[in-house]
C-alpha cells in the first residue's frame, strides 16, 4: 500500500529524529552520504560486513559502480539475504544511482539485483560522463516552499518503468527520478551531492516514520 | 575556491560534476588495460574503471622510446566493451591529445607522467575542458597547482611500472603531512605558505580550513599486492590505481579480484590474509633505489 505521508501526515509513530543510519561502504561515494547524514543530525556508520545491519534503523546504498558492489556480494553471499531481510523489515532503505540499480526488480542490460523495488532501470541510461548534468526536477506533489529540486546526474541510470504500486516522488521532464515503495526509496541522481539537502531530508523523514514501533 | 574560472568561492556545476564522478570511484581499483580482453577481465573482477593505454608502465620502461596517447580505435573498442568508466592518458601539456580524448567521449583524462611529456614547463589548462582530469603529484604544492589548473582528482605518484610501493608511500605521506601542517598555521601565515608551496592562495586557505584536499586523493604507482593497496589506503588514499600490477602478475583475474577486496577491506587484516592467500606471484619488481634518476617517471611534472 502506498502511504502519502508527504503532504498528509497522519497519526503515526513519532518520527525518529536521530536514528542510526548505515551507509553501505563496499565501494562508492559513501563518504559523501555520511557527511550528508551528519549534517542532518543522524549518526551514520560505514557498513562493510553484513552482520552490522542488525542494529541499524536505516540503510543508504550509495552511488558507485554496481558491478563492483556485486562482486563484493559474490564474495560474501550472505549480503544478499541480509540486505533483502533488511528491506523487508520495514526499515528505511535509500539507494542512489548504483544503489537504485542494486535495489531494482530488473536491470538493463541484465545483471543481478536485490529485486526489492519494483522498477526497471537502464544502466548509464543518461549516457557517459560528458552527458552528466545538474538540472532542475520537480516534486510530483509540489509545495510552494519546495517547487523544484536540484538533480545531479552522473553517468546515471534511467528508470524505464515502474510498477503500479511504486510512487513517483519526483520527476525530471516526464521521467521518474525519485521513487518509493513503502520503506524503500530509489533515486537516479545524487541528493548527497546537491547544494541543499532538501531531498535527502525528505526521504529520511518519510522513511524513518516507518520504523516499526508497534510495541510502544 | 577561487579557481573555477568565474571568481566564485564555491565550486561551479562543472567542477561538481567532475569531482562527483571521482567520488563515485572511491573505495575501488582503477586498472590499466591494453586491449578489450583485459578490459573485460578487469570489469569482471570488479574494477571501478579502466585506464586504456597501449603499454603498461613496466613495458614503457623496458621498451623506451616516446610514449604517446593511445590509438583512438583501441580506446573506442574498450569503451564499447565495458560498462564501467573508461579513462585514457595524454602527455603532460599536450592539450591537443586531451581534446581528442574528450571528443572520443572518455570519462576521465589522466595527464600523465607515464607518457613522455609534451611540454617541459606548462600543464594543460583543465578548466577549458568538460571531461574531468586526474593528475599525479609528489607533494602538496604539486597537488594544489594541478587543482588550481582544474584537476578533479589527484593521484599521488609512486614510481610507475616498478612494483615498488616506496615512492607511493613517500608522496602520500608528504601530502597528508603537508595538509596537517597547513591546519596548524595562523591565517596570517597562509600567504607565505602558499608562496613556499608554489600553490594558489585561495586553495591553500581552503585546505587549511577543511584539513583535506578539495578533490579526491587516490594513489598510483608501484602498487602490486592486496597488502600494498591496504597500506596506501590506510595512509589516506581513497582508491588505488593499479597499472602493471594486475596484468604482469601470474594470474591477472585472481590478482585483480584480490586487490578489489583489499581496497574495500583495507582495515581488516583477516580478510586481507584470506585474499592474499588466493593469488599467485605478484609482478616482478624493480627496486627503485637502483634506478638512475634519469629513469624515474615520477619527476616529470612541474
Amino acid at each position: 500500500m502506498v502511504t502519502r505521508l508527504m503532504t498528509t501526515p497522519r497519526a503515526s509513530p513519532t518520527p525518529v529524529s536521530n536514528g542510526s543510519i548505515g551507509v553501505l561502504a563496499l565501494q562508492g561515494d559513501f563518504a559523501a552520504h555520511a557527511e550528508a547524514l551528519r549534517r542532518l543530525g543522524h549518526q551514520s556508520f560505514e557498513v562493510r560486513d553484513p552482520t552490522q545491519l542488525r542494529d541499524l534503523d536505516g540503510l543508504v546504498i550509495p552511488g558507485g559502480e554496481s558491478t563492483t558492489i556485486l562482486r563484493h556480494f559474490d564474495r560474501q553471499p550472505e549480503w544478499l539475504r541480509r540486505l533483502t531481510d533488511f528491506a523487508r523489515s520495514g526499515r528505511l532503505v535509500f539507494g542512489t544511482c548504483a544503489g537504485l540499480i542494486l535495489l531494482a526488480r530488473s536491470v538493463q542490460p541484465h545483471q543481478p539485483s536485490l529485486g526489492v523495488l519494483d522498477v526497471t532501470v537502464e544502466r548509464n541510461g543518461y549516457g557517459r560522463q560528458l552527458d552528466s548534468s545538474i538540472c532542475r526536477g520537480s516534486w510530483t506533489q509540489a509545495e510552494p516552499s519546495n517547487p523544484d529540486i536540484e538533480i545531479v546526474l552522473i553517468r546515471a541510470p534511467r528508470i524505464v518503468s515502474t510498477a503500479a504500486h511504486v510512487e513517483v516522488l519526483a520527476h525530471l521532464d516526464d521521467e521518474p527520478v525519485l521513487v518509493r515503495q513503502n520503506n524503500i526509496f530509489g533515486a537516479t541522481f545524487h541528493p548527497e551531492l546537491a547544494a541543499g539537502l532538501d531531498v535527502y531530508e525528505r526521504v529520511i523523514a518519510l522513511g524513518m516514520r516507518l520504523v516499526p514501533q508497534t510495541e510502544a | 575556491m577561487n579557481t573555477n574560472g568565474n571568481g566564485s568561492p564555491e565550486p561551479n556545476d562543472g567542477l561538481r560534476l567532475k569531482t562527483g564522478l571521482a567520488e563515485m570511484l572511491k573505495g575501488g581499483v582503477i586498472m590499466d588495460v591494453t586491449n578489450v580482453e583485459q578490459a573485460k577481465i578487469a570489469e569482471e573482477a570488479g574494477a571501478v574503471a579502466v585506464m586504456a593505454l597501449e603499454r603498461v608502465p613496466s613495458d614503457i620502461r623496458r621498451d623506451g622510446g616516446v610514449s604517446r596517447m593511445s590509438h583512438p580505435n583501441m580506446i573506442r573498442e574498450i569503451m564499447a566493451a565495458v560498462s564501467i568508466p573508461v579513462m585514457a592518458k595524454c602527455r603532460i601539456g599536450h592539450f591537443a591529445e586531451a581534446q581528442i580524448l574528450q571528443s572520443l567521449g572518455v570519462d576521465f583524462v589522466d595527464e600523465s607522467e607515464v607518457l613522455t611529456p609534451a611540454d617541459n614547463r606548462f600543464h594543460i589548462d583543465k578548466w577549458a575542458f568538460d571531461v574531468p582530469f586526474v593528475c599525479g603529484a609528489r607533494n602538496l604544492g604539486e597537488a594544489l597547482r594541478r587543482i588550481g589548473e582544474g584537476a578533479a582528482m589527484i593521484r599521488t605518484k609512486g614510481e610507475a611500472g616498478s612494483g615498488d610501493v616506496v615512492h607511493a608511500v613517500e608522496h602520500l605521506r608528504a601530502i597528508t603531512t603537508g595538509i596537517r601542517e597547513l591546519t596548524q598555521l595562523r591565517d596570517d601565515e597562509l600567504m607565505t605558505a602558499a608562496k613556499d608551496l608554489g600553490a594558489p592562495y585561495e586553495i591553500v586557505r581552503k585546505v587549511a580550513r577543511d584539513a583535506r584536499l578539495p578533490v579526491p586523493n587516490f594513489s598510483a604507482g608501484g602498487i602490486a599486492t592486496p597488502a600494498d593497496a591496504s597500506l596506501v589506503m590506510q595512509l589516506g588514499a581513497e582508491s588505488v590505481f593499479v597499472g602493471s600490477g594486475i596484468f604482469k602478475s601470474e594470474d591477472p583475474a585472481s590478482h585483480a579480484r584480490a586487490i578489489v577486496q583489499a581496497a574495500t577491506h583495507h582495515l581488516d587484516p583477516v580478510k586481507l590474509a584470506d585474499v592474499s592467500s588466493e593469488i599467485g606471484a605478484a609482478m616482478p619488481g624493480i627496486e627503485t633505489s637502483k634506478l638512475d634518476s634519469s629513469e624515474l617517471l615520477q619527476t616529470r611534472g612541474w
